[in-house]
């Protein structure tokens, strides 16, 4: 930029874009703690603070129940998604065998046929299972995940054989060397990983919406949107909010964490969230 | 050797072998990894085992599954019976169907067109370096991780007519309330509109990443030809940029055709099915029918009009580069 003037200028827009970005969500949570009357008020601060809409949610809804299933389903799948994923591709960067070149194509084939395409036949072969309204249900078919296979192969694929050589003379079987040599040489790209099967576990909201009726089983997602849409809420806004505002807070605190490994994982996939 | 436990020590012996080796910190082969002792042959496949065996039931027998039952008709109570080409000859004839690519289409219209132009203009603008960069770049990216739920809860409120917090500005300005989601006119212009603002962070970081690989002579170049700064940008950095241009076309339109949670919070995907679906529709043909075999079939069916479209753009977007 050369002159003074358009530098203000588009200093001026970034601020615009941060206020068009940030600022309903710092209108949703002041709303939350506003009285029901006042929600829809020009003036976004509460002239009294009120708990009562968080009140309300926790009464109507098991909340803390929906958050307890969502933790163990999100933790559940990703941990397994790491474990395997890595096992999966170390077996396809750092050992040769017939058929692995084959292996790794079929892996990327996956990624490209639109889950539409599954949905149906996959939930028939849940419910063929008995797996309706079971964590089973919602972590086993998501146990395995391909991108997290195709980050941590590439990441695998750039380590020094001379580590894996020195580990096989010492005796360590090749199980061994993954977690115990490779795994603290391969933080970062296990924390893409997991941000990445993170994030997409913990939002997802219609596939537990097709294999869970039960309310002690459903997920956080899932029960925010059916306390919004399903009446729940008696059209009350406040509490919708503010049950939307809880299911927020969890992923919000991560990203305001591990900011910069969020936006690098993200946007090297191109996922949506 | 003993095969005792490789403790920290020994990690710590072994990359210390490892920097001394002849090849230390060499690239891999072309082919990853070297050729292990041939005994080692059947480690890969055993370690593999486990994610190919989940792959072919949960992705191999749902996908050969998905092909039986467009041919079948049922409802996962009663046996299931065959139905021949009927569910293509009812897709066909379905207006439902024709509605949700309609609206698909006018779904991708307004989002691709607003996403490239929205996100171009911020990735430009974070480009300049000013001060404050990286605060900015975190503020644009936090409706991309934030569940969609939350987000078509909050805009559900904020585009309301009557009490909406929108519509209240906008009066306030001495405007006229907008009925964003109530008009079928309007609906999925709305949608359109929450599901930019929720993604378009993503598309910012993308652009923003394929200007900073611009290489700086070819700007230089443009300047001693004595280009404006406008006919640079039209010349230099847009047809650059058209990598990332297609991969925002191609991600926005499987976005589009997977639109679920938006118009299921928002509008039910009404009113008068203007903001109906393809995902939508196929959930209702599933779980409020229980036709199993015609959600597949409909599954199938916009999957391949997710490949035609793609593929057809791909095309356009790489022929206007050159």
């Amino acid at each position: 930029m050369r002159g003074r003037l358009p530098r203000l200028l588009a200093q001026a827009a970034l601020v615009a874009g941060a206020v068009v970005f940030a600022y309903p969500f710092v209108w949703m949570a002041l709303a939350t703690l506003k009285p029901e009357a006042e929600i829809s008020a020009l003036n976004p601060l509460p002239s009294r603070w009120t708990a009562e809409s968080y009140r309300l949610v926790f009464e109507t809804i098991p909340l803390g129940r929906a958050f307890w299933n969502s933790v163990l389903v999100t933790g559940l799948v990703t941990t397994l998604a790491l474990v395997f994923g890595s096992v999966t591709a170390y077996a396809l960067a750092r050992l040769s065998w017939r058929g692995r070149e084959a292996a790794f194509a079929l892996i990327l084939f996956t990624m490209m046929v639109p889950f539409l395409v599954l949905l149906i036949p996959l939930y028939t072969l849940v419910v063929g299972f008995g797996w309706t309204d079971s964590y089973a249900g919602l972590v086993v078919p998501f146990m395995m995940n391909a991108t997290a296979v195709l980050i941590l192969r590439q990441h695998f694929l750039s380590l020094p054989q001379g580590l894996i050589d020195a580990a096989r003379i010492d005796g360590a079987g090749e199980v061994r060397i993954l977690f115990q040599i490779v795994w603290p040489l391969s933080v970062p790209a296990l924390v893409t990983a997991g941000i990445i099967v993170f994030i997409g576990s913990w939002n997802e909201v219609l596939w537990p919406l097709l294999v869970v009726r039960d309310e002690a089983m459903m997920t956080m997602p899932q029960m925010v949107t059916l306390f919004a849409v399903g009446g729940g809420a008696e059209s009350r806004l406040g509490p919708q909010l503010a049950a939307a505002l809880l299911l927020a807070l969890p992923v919000i605190l991560a990203y305001a964490a591990f900011q910069r490994r969020f936006v690098e994982s993200l946007a090297t996939t191109g996922l949506k969230g | 050797m003993p095969a005792e436990l490789p403790t920290v020590d020994s990690a710590e012996r072994v990359a210390v072998a490892a920097t001394l080796a002849p090849d230390a910190g060499a690239a891999p082969s072309a082919s990853g990894g070297r050729p292990g002792r041939a005994a080692r042959d059947w480690r890969g496949p055993l370690l593999a085992a486990p994610y190919f065996v989940h792959l072919a039931v949960f992705f191999g027998y749902p996908l050969v599954f998905a092909l039986v039952l467009v041919f079948h008709r049922w409802d996962l109570v009663t046996p299931m019976e065959w139905v021949g080409l009927g569910n293509l000859a009812r897709l066909v004839a379905d207006d439902l169907f024709a509605r949700a690519m309609l609206n698909t289409g006018l779904f991708l219209l307004i989002h691709i067109p607003l996403q490239i132009v929205v996100a171009l203009f911020f990735a430009e603008l974070l480009n300049k370096r000013l001060p404050g960069q990286g605060f900015f770049r975190a503020i644009y990216f936090l409706p991309v991780v934030v569940s969609g739920v939350v987000v078509t809860i909050l805009f559900a409120q904020l585009f309301a007519f009557d009490s909406g917090y929108v519509n209240r500005v906008l009066v306030a300005l001495g405007g006229e309330r907008v009925p964003w989601l109530v008009s079928p006119a309007w609906a999925m212009p709305a949608i359109a509109l929450v599901a930019t603002w929720k993604n378009v962070g993503l598309y910012v970081l993308l652009f923003l990443a394929g200007l900073q690989n611009i290489p700086a002579p070819l700007y230089e170049a443009a300047e001693v030809e004595g280009a404006s700064r406008w006919q640079t940008w039209w010349l230099v950095t847009l047809p650059l940029l058209n990598p990332h241009m297609v991969t925002v076309v191609v991600l926005s339109t499987i976005g589009g055709f997977s639109l679920f949670v938006e118009p299921y919070v928002l509008t039910g995907g009404g009113p008068l099915n203007s903001t109906l679906s393809g995902l939508l529709y196929i959930y209702n043909q599933a779980f409020t029918f229980n036709h199993m075999g015609y959600a597949a079939t409909l599954g199938l069916a916009f999957a391949l009009l997710i490949l035609v479209v793609v593929l057809v753009q791909r095309r356009v977007v790489e022929a206007e580069a050159t």
